[in-house]
């Protein structure tokens, strides 16, 4: 299928470019895992109140690590004028899309699988909930990522980019963080998902009504 | 081969070009002078597919870019004062990535060729960030022409270029064989103009002011005419 082959071709150059420099993973990981430290020396944590600050915690490291890597995502290619030249290839643009969040959808899922361990271990959290856990961090991620991409093409264009984004990406992706949150809670404090399944309709819901909707206006927020 | 009809551009109120017609015969190699902010690269962005016109017409190789751009995309290469390449990937990472986007059959033999072409084969594993201005730049016509494509458009493709890169960027563009294309190029270089054209067309205040062949044409008259359309501005 040649649009697939034109989506992982994306994909794969992102990854090469990563690959080549480390300058998004590294910043992302350091940014999530000071995040995550800071939170556990700042808050005195007893055993009752650590199943209600850690996902927040968590959902904190995601969301903020992830904005990181959902700015660079076009920032770069825009200033490097790169940009132009996948906008001037026979690809249809909802392909570049999706090349691009695969690509967001992968560093931040990268960084999630290497900071998963350590959160668990540093709020001395029930290993096995982990494999539940990475789960609902990857829906949630797409939900994220999903709406991130098409806002970090919008506003590439834009002065103030870097600040534009997180204002105009939060408001947007609360269901996603406050659904996130609930289930992450849920699963630490080992209540059955079947409980809080109206949280996981939601984040479902809205992973696949946001991206379907980005995929079909990613068109028009290329034109200049 | 590129066809331009009443082509109108503008940004809110601001209106750049005013009614732009222009044509390219096929295996013509037309070059487009015009003072800053004459439009020269609105009107390339938009026969690139780049930018849509607020009105107007544009044809590329018999496609409607209104209708078919994915189609016209595959008849144009560009070659810009920006680079259009990925800093932190080798010269080969390049043409293989653009080389899938334009399903170019057998890329590794295409890719070797052009490489050849431009005097890069040596330096194909290194990253674009460490080649010299004149270097990207050949990487960059070896770029546009992977795909080989029927129309070239050269968007001051000299900017940036140190006299002796610039003067070898005709040496280049005719290694990768651009010569026997439909070539719409941008310049402010009068004298580049004038040689490499066929034909040479003023752009100014977002109108074609003037156009003529180069048998009708010396350095002297295109100096007059330039100067007497850009002061009257």
């Amino acid at each position: 299928m040649p649009y697939l082959r034109k989506v992982l071709a994306i994909v794969a150059k992102d990854i090469a470019a990563e690959l080549r420099t480390r300058e998004m993973l590294s910043s992302m990981f350091v940014f999530s895992l000071l995040v995550i430290l800071i939170f556990n020396f700042a808050f005195d944590l007893r055993a009752d109140n650590q199943a209600a600050l850690a996902p927040g915690v968590l959902w904190v490291a995601i969301t903020f690590a992830g904005m990181l890597g959902l700015s660079r995502s076009f920032i770069l290619e825009k200033d490097r004028g790169s940009i132009e030249g996948l906008l001037l290839a026979p690809v249809d643009r909802s392909a570049i899309y999706l090349g691009k969040l695969l690509g967001n959808v992968l560093f931040i899922a990268v960084v999630e699988m290497i900071i998963l361990p350590i959160f668990i271990i540093l709020f001395n959290l029930p290993a096995d909930a982990l494999p539940v856990l990475v789960g609902v961090t990857l829906l949630g991620t797409l939900g994220f990522a999903g709406v991130g991409t098409l806002f970090s093409a919008m506003v590439v264009h834009t002065r103030a980019r870097e600040v534009l984004l997180p204002v105009l990406l939060f408001p947007v992706v609360v269901p996603v963080m406050l659904s996130s949150v609930k289930l992450t809670a849920a699963i630490l404090d080992r209540v059955p998902l079947s409980e809080v399944q109206n949280w996981l309709s939601l984040l479902v819901a809205f992973d696949v009504i946001f991206m379907t909707l980005s995929f079909m206006l990613f068109d028009y927020v290329l034109e200049e | 081969m590129i066809e331009v009809q009443s082509v109108i551009k503008a940004f809110g109120n601001r209106p750049i070009l005013k009614g732009v017609n222009l044509n390219v015969a096929g295996g013509e190699f037309l070059t487009l002078v015009g003072p800053n902010g004459a439009g020269k690269t609105t009107l390339m962005n938009i026969i690139s597919t780049l930018s849509r016109p607020t009105a107007g017409r544009v044809r590329v190789a018999g496609f409607d870019l209104a209708h078919d751009a994915l189609a016209a995309r595959r008849q144009i290469g560009m070659v810009s004062h920006k680079t259009l390449l990925y800093d932190d990937l080798s010269a080969g990472q390049n043409l293989r990535f653009f080389a899938r986007l334009y399903d170019v059959p057998d890329p590794q033999a295409r890719i070797e060729v052009l490489l050849r072409q431009v005097g890069l084969w040596g330096r194909r594993n290194d990253p674009v960030r460490t080649f010299s201005r004149g270097m990207q730049q050949r990487l960059a016509i070896a770029r546009a022409l992977l795909h080989d494509p029927p129309v070239v458009l050269l968007d001051e493709p000299d900017t940036g270029l140190d006299q002796h890169s610039a003067a070898s960027l005709g040496d280049w563009l005719g290694q990768a064989g651009v010569a026997r294309r439909t070539v719409l190029m941008t310049t402010h270089n009068l004298e580049r103009a004038l040689t490499w054209g066929h034909r040479v067309a003023i752009l100014a205040n977002g109108r074609i002011a003037f156009q003529a062949d180069r048998s009708e044409l010396n350095a002297d008259r295109l100096r007059a005419e330039y100067d007497r359309i850009v002061t009257r501005r």
